[in-house]
């Protein structure tokens, strides 16, 4: 049952990765991977928030798998991050390859801490 | 009046090809099922390496590192070589190590790790995980394209 929740979580974020970086690719035309990092922030804010909810509200195991294992973890991509820093890189784009590394990184614990903070001060009190 | 002239003829050709209105539909089945069969995968993979809130998650350390590994094979083989079918790249890059990789699970797990009152490890975590999965994608890149030039030179 948990797989399938997964499953049916990861073809839903997946999709939504694909199509909003289709979108946001679509509109800029640029080689930064804007889709990618928008996608990386937003993934991991609502994480954030199941994790806080769950340290201080309802805990509700089959949101958690279909929303933060499945949805989330397949909303947010390492690989797609990783190959568009090395390509940047070996393109010669030095600047841009370690701004993108920076940015991720910088945005994913952030909105992770911001969804974190937000849910616990919802349900916390 | 002449800078309106220069205007008119300096009118940018569309950056990007045209685009279907609509999504396309078979790209968007191939990501959803990839997408699908990677999240199970990470999923089945952290059942075999359970990791308790607070330790090092080398589960997700390995997902992601082998993820970029297999990344970089993948899109030399699509970029440099072979004419795969089109969407190969859909099913194989953007759902099925897509959905197998993972930052916010990463995210989480760096932030776990400050909780539990060791954020020496989690910046470790951040730091070994950035660098190994760039690393990776560089072997799986140059890996593959020597591979394949062997394959050509012994033909």
């Amino acid at each position: 049952m948990t797989a399938l929740l997964v499953a049916v979580g990861g073809a839903v974020g997946a999709c939504l990765r694909y199509l909003v970086d289709r979108h946001v690719q679509g509109r800029h035309g640029s080689s930064f991977p804007w889709g990618t990092l928008l996608v990386n922030a937003v993934g991991s804010l609502i994480l954030g928030v199941f994790a806080g909810m769950a340290l201080s509200g309802p805990s509700i195991p089959v949101l958690h798998s279909l929303f933060g294992v499945g949805l989330c973890g397949a909303l947010t991509t390492y690989s797609t991050f990783g190959y568009d820093t090395v390509r940047l890189f070996l393109d010669g784009a030095r600047l841009r390859a370690a701004a993108n590394v920076a940015a991720t990184i910088c945005a994913g614990l952030t909105c992770g801490a911001l969804g974190v903070l937000g849910a616990t001060a919802l349900w916390g009190s | 009046m002449s800078s309106d002239a220069a205007s008119t003829e300096a009118v940018p050709e569309a950056p990007v090809a045209p685009r279907h209105r609509g999504p396309p539909w078979d790209v968007l089945s191939a990501v959803a099922v990839g997408g699908a069969l990677g999240a199970v995968l990470r999923y089945g993979f952290s059942l075999l390496w359970p990791h308790q809130p607070g330790t090092f998650p080398w589960a997700v350390l390995s997902i992601n590192v082998v993820g970029c590994l297999l990344m970089g094979a993948l899109m030399c083989l699509i970029t440099e070589t072979v004419t795969t079918h089109r969407l190969v790249r859909p099913f194989l890059g953007v759902g099925m190590l897509g959905g197998f990789t993972t930052l916010s699970t990463h995210v989480l797990g760096t932030m776990n790790l400050v909780a539990a009152g060791h954020p020496g490890t989690a910046v470790v975590y951040v730091l070994v995980t950035v660098f190994g999965a760039l690393l990776a994608v560089l072997a799986g890149v140059r890996g593959t394209r020597l591979l394949l030039r062997r394959k050509g030179d012994a033909r």
